[in-house]
């Protein structure tokens, strides 16, 4: 059978060894009565090459990025991914291990997230970061929780313009610590300025927000710091990685945790998943940040090597009284993650930044010129991803651009019954300007 | 040899990425930004040609142990072979290239994965209906735990805000019932090791939302009497969770539906084979008996008779919300599921035959080397500790783990279960021939008779790596978790 290598004759031997003549012997201490009489109803098992056969045919029914041109983002990109990342990932030292337990065979693992959080550090600006979450939006939830703890106030403020999965996550991890979790409407496609000063007060221990916002937008996120700090309040900020290539640090915009999905960082996007979440925050709310910290120790020699760290917060320990239940990180994720950042460096993550915001500014000034179509919130400066406004069901345009293998915008009266007829597009490097030319064509009917 | 950070190997300048140029027409940063948003320092990123970082990474992997190594028999992990076609169709592009917002129409083969995989978990663990959305074994605990708090109180009983956990749990068990706002009862385990029903008595009433247990428990014993503590539990309106981390003993032969648990969760990366990654990417799917299926986390994928397609049920009054972005670790489902496939019904019973028994002929030869606790047959894992004589000459559990890693093994999981002084917990799992435990049970034995002869090798134990054993205490109370430019 697949996988088990035992023969016959050594089974033999090793029912001999235990005393006993059959393998049902070891399972008597299940009662009869619970005992499964049949076998399971499933297939037999397949051989390789049958097996692959198969699993291609319901790999092949799915579209995919290399067959159609995306514009399509809401969470999950398109970007470069270097070929080295696969290969690298693929070291099965790497994959195969499990959680650094034991330091002096993990070193490979633990020096590589002690990268990972050094990089999310340098990224957005802040002091430490952990070796990482599920994903963004259990990042976000996260953070919630902590900031929570950390000002024992139990309101929330949390931005419409976050992406309405991740607020949903956020309500999921709240409810059942009665944490009170307040939505602010938009205006304009931005976080509503006014609204947030009508709510806030000594009450509310964290503001969300995140930056670009879900329809692409960048937020006037100092201007929201200064209010959330004038009431005591923190600033949690769900930021896009790639952006902080180009844009303010949100260390540096006042942003007391920041967290992030990192699918963008050499990730495939893998219809959801996995991907993983960053969170980092300043030094002085560290024994609240949850998950796995790696740092640096020394040995008994007095070498310098890496270890889990600040255990003491966690659930194998505290039980319990632990920060989180999380007993893990998405270890391999934050591995394809610091390969990424090694590969494009301080200079390739400017460039990967300057080229989604020229070119996603170009789409959006030729798209607008389509009969019936406006840019949404055309006043706010945007990214990577931007709304249209158009003057027919989103779901019309995506049928027509699918039939050129053109994969169009999200339709966001999904999310936002108020935005009918309004597509959030996204345009990466991976886009060529004959991408967004033709897309316009065949848009406007012409090709 | 130590590998310098990444940090430290670079040189302005250098690259390692390959861009296409902007064919977009040139536009003036400062028309696209203002400048006060604009980032005026860039974020110190290290520079590196691409055979740098490539022998870098390499380099960090062979300073890793991993199943491909050798020998990994930590308990409670399940730690067997992850076989390469399930990489292989991971990343077919038809997957790891599907967008989670594509229409459905074009996502058919990715939903109908999901919703076979759904139901092939729900008829190896007994049960009616799984969500995939969960990303790991905590993650699938704190999603069955929600689940069961919005079943209790959508009844309107708000008085159980207590869970029963017994003291030999995963540390996880504790912190998820924390997690979802209920306070933790701790059940002594009897003198058997397993829950001792005259203590579960006394513990349940109408306080009790739920009692969690791992069947076989974290001492790889099967709780024989789990109809009894079922029945108490549901007369005392409490509901079951099965923490599904010891799956992969009973697969085929026993199910947690029918032994009357309610919800469960398995780990992917457990029993379906599917890699560790140094500490995931897992996948914790739970599922549930139907009168909690309203509960689940949405989407649900469904299929249509009529229309003859998959799709994502959204329309789910009743559900908990959402755990996770997009549909769970889509990644990790195709390899589990591609694992299924290849073992089958006979081949999954195999699996678990086979664990059981490599656990038990382990068992077997250690007895009378090592103390063990538990002196009847296992299930796929078992506890031992050091015998009194070792103890004696002042060597503890740490110091044979890391001793193990001289003889190029795995040690195994280590002070677990809190109920065990000097615990050790080996699972071999099933992928492990009959000369690797033999291999390994004589190392364990050697070891011993050092401990007698020079326990001084142990305590400095491990001498083949290129660190020794860390002082993690001091690297606690001064922590440095970042690199920094002198």
């Amino acid at each position: 059978m697949r996988f088990v290598p035992h023969t016959l004759k050594e089974k033999e031997e090793m029912l001999k060894t235990i005393g006993i003549t059959s393998t049902d012997e070891l399972f008597r201490d299940i009662p009869e009565e619970i005992r499964l009489k049949k076998g399971l109803n499933l297939p037999t098992g397949l051989d390789e090459i049958t097996l692959q056969k198969e699993i291609e045919t319901l790999a092949g029914n799915n579209a995919h990025l290399n067959d159609y041109i995306s514009f399509l983002g809401a969470g999950a990109y398109d970007h470069y991914r270097p070929s080295i990342i696969d290969h690298l990932l693929l070291r099965s030292e790497f994959y195969t291990a499990y959680t650094p337990y034991q330091p002096e065979i993990s070193q490979g693992t633990l020096q590589a997230i002690f990268e990972f959080q050094t990089l999310i550090c340098e990224l957005t600006g802040m002091d430490v970061a952990n070796a990482s979450v599920y994903d963004g939006a259990s990042a976000l939830a996260e953070a919630v929780l902590m900031a929570v703890t950390q000002t024992r106030k139990n309101k929330v403020l949390i931005s419409s313009t976050v992406h309405p999965e991740y607020r949903e996550v956020v309500k999921t991890y709240a409810w059942p610590r009665g944490i009170e979790i307040l939505e602010l409407p938009y205006q304009e496609g931005l976080t509503d300025l006014s609204i947030l000063d009508e709510h806030i007060s000594q009450d509310v221990g964290a503001v969300v927000i995140q930056n670009p916002n879900f329809f692409g937008s960048i937020e006037k996120v100092k201007e929201i710091a200064e209010l959330t700090h004038q009431h005591k309040a923190l600033l949690i900020a769900c930021v896009d990685p790639i952006s902080l290539g180009l844009l303010e640090a949100p260390g540096n915009l006042g942003a007391d945790i920041v967290v992030g999905e990192g699918q963008s960082l050499g990730l495939p996007v893998s219809f959801g998943g996995p991907y993983l979440g960053f969170m980092a925050t300043r030094e002085k709310y560290l024994r609240r940040l949850p998950g796995r910290i790696v740092g640096i120790a020394k040995d008994r020699l007095d070498r310098e090597g890496f270890v889990l760290t600040l255990q003491a917060r966690e659930q194998h320990i505290r039980r319990e009284k632990a920060s989180s239940n999380i007993c893990s990180n998405q270890a391999l994720c934050a591995l394809a993650a610091t390969i990424y950042l090694s590969t494009l460096g301080k200079q390739g993550m400017r460039e990967v930044a300057m080229q989604c915001l020229t070119k996603s500014n170009y789409a959006k000034q030729i798209l607008k010129e389509i009969e019936g179509v406006e840019v949404a919130f055309p006043q706010n400066y945007t990214f990577k991803e931007f709304v249209l406004k158009l003057s027919e069901p989103v779901s019309s345009v995506n049928q027509r651009l699918l039939k050129h293998k053109i994969l169009g915008g999200l339709d966001l009266g999904k999310f936002y019954p108020e935005l009918e007829n309004h597509m959030l597009l996204c345009v990466t490097e991976t886009r060529s300007r004959e991408d967004i030319d033709l897309l316009k064509r065949v848009w406007e009917g012409v090709q | 040899m130590k590998e310098k950070l990444i940090f430290e190997k670079s040189t302005p300048g250098r690259k390692a990425y390959s861009l296409p140029p902007i064919d977009t027409p040139e536009v003036e940063l400062t028309t696209l930004l203002p400048e006060e948003i604009i980032r005026q320092e860039p974020a110190q990123l290290p520079e590196l040609s691409e055979v740098d970082v490539v022998r870098h990474f390499t380099r960090l992997s062979q300073m890793n142990y991993g199943v491909d190594t050798g020998f990994y028999p930590l308990g409670s992990c399940t730690m067997k072979y992850n076989p390469k076609i399930n990489e292989n169709m991971s990343r077919l592009p038809g997957f790891a290239l599907a967008h989670p917002y594509q229409p459905e129409e074009l996502s058919q083969g990715a939903l109908k994965l999901m919703y076979d995989l759904s139901e092939i978990l729900s008829e190896i663990a007994g049960m009616d209906k799984f969500t995939l959305q969960p990303a790991a074994g905590a993650h699938g605990e704190f999603t069955g735990i929600l689940i069961i708090k919005a079943y209790h109180q959508h009844r309107g009983d708000k008085k159980r805000t207590k869970v029963i956990i017994p003291d030999s749990a995963h540390g996880t068990n504790p912190a998820t019932a924390s997690l979802c706002g209920f306070e933790t009862i701790e059940i002594k385990s009897n003198a058997h090791g397993l829950v001792d029903l005259e203590e579960l008595k006394k513990l349940v009433g109408e306080d009790t939302a739920a009692l969690m247990l791992t069947n076989p428990n974290t001492l790889g014993l099967f709780e024989k009497e789990i109809i009894a503590i079922a029945d108490i539990v549901h007369e005392a309106g409490g509901l079951l969770y099965y923490d599904g981390a010891n799956m992969n003993a009973i697969m085929g032969y026993a199910r947690p539906g029918d032994m009357g648990f309610d919800v469960v969760h398995y780990n992917l990366h457990k029993t379906f084979a599917t890699p560790h990654g140094g500490g995931g990417p897992g996948a914790g799917p739970v599922g549930v008996k139907q009168f909690l299926a309203p509960y689940l986390p949405k989407p649900v994928v469904e299929y249509d008779d009529e229309k003859q397609k998959y799709f994502f049920d959204y329309n789910r009054p009743h559900s908990i919300g959402r755990v996770k972005a997009f549909y769970g670790n889509f990644g990790v489902a195709v390899k589990a599921y591609t694992y299924i496939l290849a073992l089958g019904a006979a081949g999954l019973k195999e699996a678990s035959e086979i664990a059981v028994l490599n656990a038990n002929y382990l068992k077997t030869i250690l007895q009378g080397k090592y103390h063990v606790p538990f002196d009847q047959v296992c299930k796929h894992e078992f506890i031992i500790s050091p015998e009194k004589r070792v103890k004696e000459k002042g060597i503890k559990t740490l110091d044979i783990a890391k001793r193990l890693v001289d003889y190029g093994f795995h040690p195994p999981t280590v002070y677990f279960p809190l109920i065990v002084e000097e615990a050790m917990m080996i699972e071999p799992t099933e992928t492990e021939t009959q000369e690797t435990l033999d291999a390994f049970a004589q190392a364990l034995i050697d070891i011993c008779q050092e401990a007698l002869d020079n326990p001084e090798i142990l305590h400095n134990a491990p001498h083949s790596t290129h660190v020794s054993r860390f002082d993690e205490a001091t690297a606690a109370r001064k922590p440095i978790l970042r690199w920094k430019k002198n």
